[in-house]
């Protein structure tokens, strides 16, 4: 059974860790896996993508539009750019906090993230949320974002992967001095 | 054997390590660059490697390497290899005696370059073979297949990827060092070969037409050129798809593994396999060519076709089923088959989002603190009012065209921001010229086009953005930073010294942050005639971990928004009407402090 994830955001947000860590998890599970990801112009600010395949019949580096089983988007606009990936009946698990853009700020074309998380709830999906700012108060970090999304995205049961192997990749790829920051984060729930 | 989860350009250089490669050499440029970062990495004891100043350099240096025997390797983008072409093409006259392949990462899109130039055109011009793999674990095998090929026919070879395959990432089967191949060097043979002359040449030219027919139907018995045969609803179906690099993924995922039709994949474009292709041909009516860049296999099949006159109609580019320009994608592909077949093979619902919320742009910006901000700002502010000419060039610079800052009137290629104001120049002398160069590409083809300025007598001032490093590709050294490839620390060249070397009386060194000194000096100099040289010195603030941040204080700042009119920094955001400081970006450089008409922005250090 193959799985697609799309993890999209905001370069620095942490995306790539993400998709190594899945990658990482399912590997060891025996899976063949392709990722892809933009490089290059990329840096501070612009939108990212990563592109992360698993399964035992895979070719393209880069998911289809309609293929993705769940997207895991760090940022709301960001879910709803990357929103024709996703199968029709997928899931979407998304950071409601929105990073804005210099030229937003500029042309004073501002938006909440509120008016991206309904579009998607409209569009009859399951859409699973994570708050950025009340996790990186209660965690005391905002670098885990990426590790508290995929907390909620193994639990969605979307990804195919435990959380117990989830685990296993971070402390085989994480620096040991963030074990503990980033197993908090995974297994940080919200409420 | 191993399992490793590698990036197509860490496989290459793993390739080409266990191949014996004995030198690498290249200039970074998207997306190429981690295939000789992978190599200083993971290098044995036999292999060297460096960062050339550009890549003809890069490609002389492997080049002569490969004379003595050794393998060699050069590493580049697609538009590198414009650079590298003087010296390939007439090497592919002389030849090479070890194995050595010219890697060149082709970027359809484009994702960062400024061309969507087809490598397997060049290596047709140039009549040298080319490889073209479909995806990392080929790529892997490939890249050692490709060192046999070019020595076994004793010509270069070309390697090529594309973003996609340079990229993406797979788990795949690597050597172990004690599987690597050991390639010991002969040593340098003085032959009347080695020198290009017009006999030569011509003697040359005929015995390479006649070895790239012998090379094309060696070809067509490569293993990674391969007939594919149509199956299920499709075994008596007289069309097919010819299709190569990642698009041959992208068709796979189209294709149903049980049912599908006749398929050719080509790994060597050129010389083309032409009895591979007449096998494919066999029993067919049409063609779809499934490619990226250039219609080349579809040219190479009507030729083909044309010569052996086979009634076959070849579709692709040229007839309008696939896109000319861009990447190809899964869907785009399939969509192509779909109208091709009149049938789909797998049927998407696909999201519309045309009723969404005003989505964000997100284009590229400069970092907040970036130093280039503060030197375009400084000539800004110090050319305001003038008739003026900011001639750019290519590095993370090229950014400061994006609005506010709108300081990027002209950028073509490496090194043509100096000479492109020199021709403006000559044609507007009432124009105040500045020419804005990075350091790397200063080194990389800077120079000569001060001297032509120098020597020619123009009027211009040339600014040198020095951040010591090579930061648009990922923080490569260059010979400004006394660090080599090798691990060795050397002396640096003093961009100021060879200015001055070239005769330039004006050479002035000002750090870009001290705003004040920098408009200053701006002003100072531009009148003067001449050629004049300013260095704004300044470090990428990747380079430097920031101690200071900014921080605004509220009952002073009067909501204006000068601060972010004026740079656009990604360190300025507003929240809920109040002017803020993302201390998570912010270096402290203080450029918006300088602005801020209610002195209510100031520098801090950084609370821990």
């Amino acid at each position: 059974m193959n799985k697609n994830i799309l993890l999209c955001g905001v370069g620095g947000q942490g995306t790539i860790l993400a998709s190594r860590l899945l990658a990482a998890a399912a590997m060891k599970k025996g899976l063949e896996v392709l990722t892809a990801e933009t490089i290059g112009m990329s840096q501070r600010g612009g939108s990212v993508t990563s592109h992360m395949r698993m399964g035992t019949e895979i070719h393209s580096p880069l998911i289809g539009k309609g293929d993705a089983d769940l997207l895991l988007a760090f940022e709301p606009g960001e879910a709803v750019r990357n929103l024709p990936y996703l199968k029709k009946d997928g899931v979407v698990i998304v950071n409601t906090h929105p990073v804005r853009p210099v030229t937003g700020t500029l042309s004073g074309t501002e938006y909440t993230g509120t008016e991206m998380i309904e579009y998607l709830q409209q569009k009859g999906l399951r859409v699973i949320t994570v708050d950025s700012r009340k996790a990186a108060a209660d965690l005391g970090s905002s670098k885990v974002l990426n590790v508290v999304l995929l907390g909620a995205a193994v639990r969605s049961g979307e990804t195919g992967l435990t959380e117990e192997e989830i685990k296993d990749a971070i402390l085989r790829i994480v620096p040991e001095r963030f074990h503990e920051l980033n197993l908090r984060a995974l297994s940080y729930a919200g409420e | 054997m191993h399992k490793e989860f590698v990036m197509g350009n860490e496989a290459i250089a793993l390739g080409a390590i266990a191949a014996g490669v004995n030198l690498v050499s290249g200039y970074p440029g998207t997306p190429s660059t981690e295939v000789l970062e992978t190599v200083s990495k993971r290098r044995t004891q036999a292999t060297y490697v460096e960062w050339s100043v550009n890549e003809k350099a890069g490609l002389e240096v492997a080049a002569g390497a490969a004379y003595t025997g050794a393998r060699t390797m050069v590493t580049m983008k697609q538009v590198g290899l414009n650079v590298a072409s003087d010296p390939l093409m007439s090497l592919a006259y002389i030849g090479v005696k070890g194995g050595m392949v010219v890697l060149v990462a082709d970027d359809p899109g484009p994702i960062s370059s400024q061309t969507e130039q087809d490598t397997r055109t060049f290596a047709a011009y140039s009549k040298l073979p080319i490889f073209d793999p479909t995806g990392v674990a080929e790529a892997y095998e490939m890249i050692q297949e490709a060192f046999d090929y070019s020595e076994k026919y004793k010509t270069p070879v070309i390697f090529r990827t594309t973003t996609r395959i340079s990229h993406g990432y797979a788990s795949i089967d690597v050597k172990d060092e004690a599987e690597y191949r050991t390639n010991t060097v002969i040593g340098f043979e003085k032959k009347p070969d080695w020198v290009i002359f017009p006999r030569l040449s011509f003697r040359n030219h005929t015995m390479i037409e006649e070895r790239n027919v012998r090379i094309g139907t060696d070809f067509s018995g490569y293993g990674k050129n391969s007939l594919l045969a149509a199956s299920g609803d499709f075994v008596s179906c007289r069309r097919g798809i010819a299709t190569h690099g990642i698009s041959y993924q992208y068709t796979m995922e189209n294709l149903d593994e049980t049912s599908h039709p006749k398929l050719l994949k080509v790994a060597t474009p050129f010389p083309f396999p032409e009895e591979l292709a007449l096998s494919f041909l066999e029993g067919l009516d049409e063609v779809l060519c499934v490619e990226e860049l250039d219609p080349a296999l579809e040219r190479a099949l009507t030729y083909v076709c044309g010569k052996y006159h086979l009634p076959v109609k070849i579709f692709g580019k040229l007839t309008g089923n696939i896109p000319a320009a861009g990447e190809n994608s899964v869907e785009s592909v399939g969509a192509a088959l779909k109208s091709f077949f009149g049938a789909s093979f797998r049927e998407k619902e696909i999201f519309d989002i045309s009723d969404a919320p005003a989505l964000p742009v997100r284009p590229p910006v400069l970092c907040a603190g970036c130093p280039h901000r503060a030197s375009f700002y400084a000539v800004k502010r110090a050319a305001a009012g003038r008739k003026a000419l900011f001639s750019g060039d290519i590095g993370c610079y090229t950014l400061g065209n994006a609005a506010p800052l709108d300081m990027t009137d002209t950028c073509l290629c490496m090194g043509a921001g100096i000479t492109l104001a020199q021709g403006i120049g000559r044609m507007e002398p009432d124009t105040v010229c500045f020419s804005f160069t990075g350091d790397s590409t200063f080194f990389a083809s800077g120079i000569t086009g001060i001297v032509n300025a120098y020597y020619n007598q123009a009027n211009m001032t040339a600014v040198i953005l020095d951040n010591s490093t090579t930061a648009m590709t990922g923080h490569q050294p260059h010979p400004g930073t006394g660090k080599t490839m090798m691990g060795e620390v050397v002396s640096k060249v003093s961009i100021e010294k060879v200015l001055r070397a070239i005769g330039l009386e004006t050479v002035v060194t000002v750090d870009p942050l001290d705003q004040e000194l920098a408009i200053r000096t701006v002003k100072e100099v531009m009148d003067q005639p001449g050629v004049k040289a300013i260095i704004f010195k300044s470090p990428c603030i990747a380079l430097v971990k920031s101690e200071r941040t900014a921080a605004v204080d509220q009952e002073k700042c009067i909501r204006c928004k000068k601060c972010i009119r004026e740079f656009g920094c990604p360190g300025i955001v507003i929240e809920a009407g109040q002017v803020k400081i993302d201390t998570s970006l912010c270096t402290g450089c203080g450029l918006c402090a300088g602005v801020c008409p209610k002195d209510a922005i100031q520098t801090e250090v950084r609370k821990a």
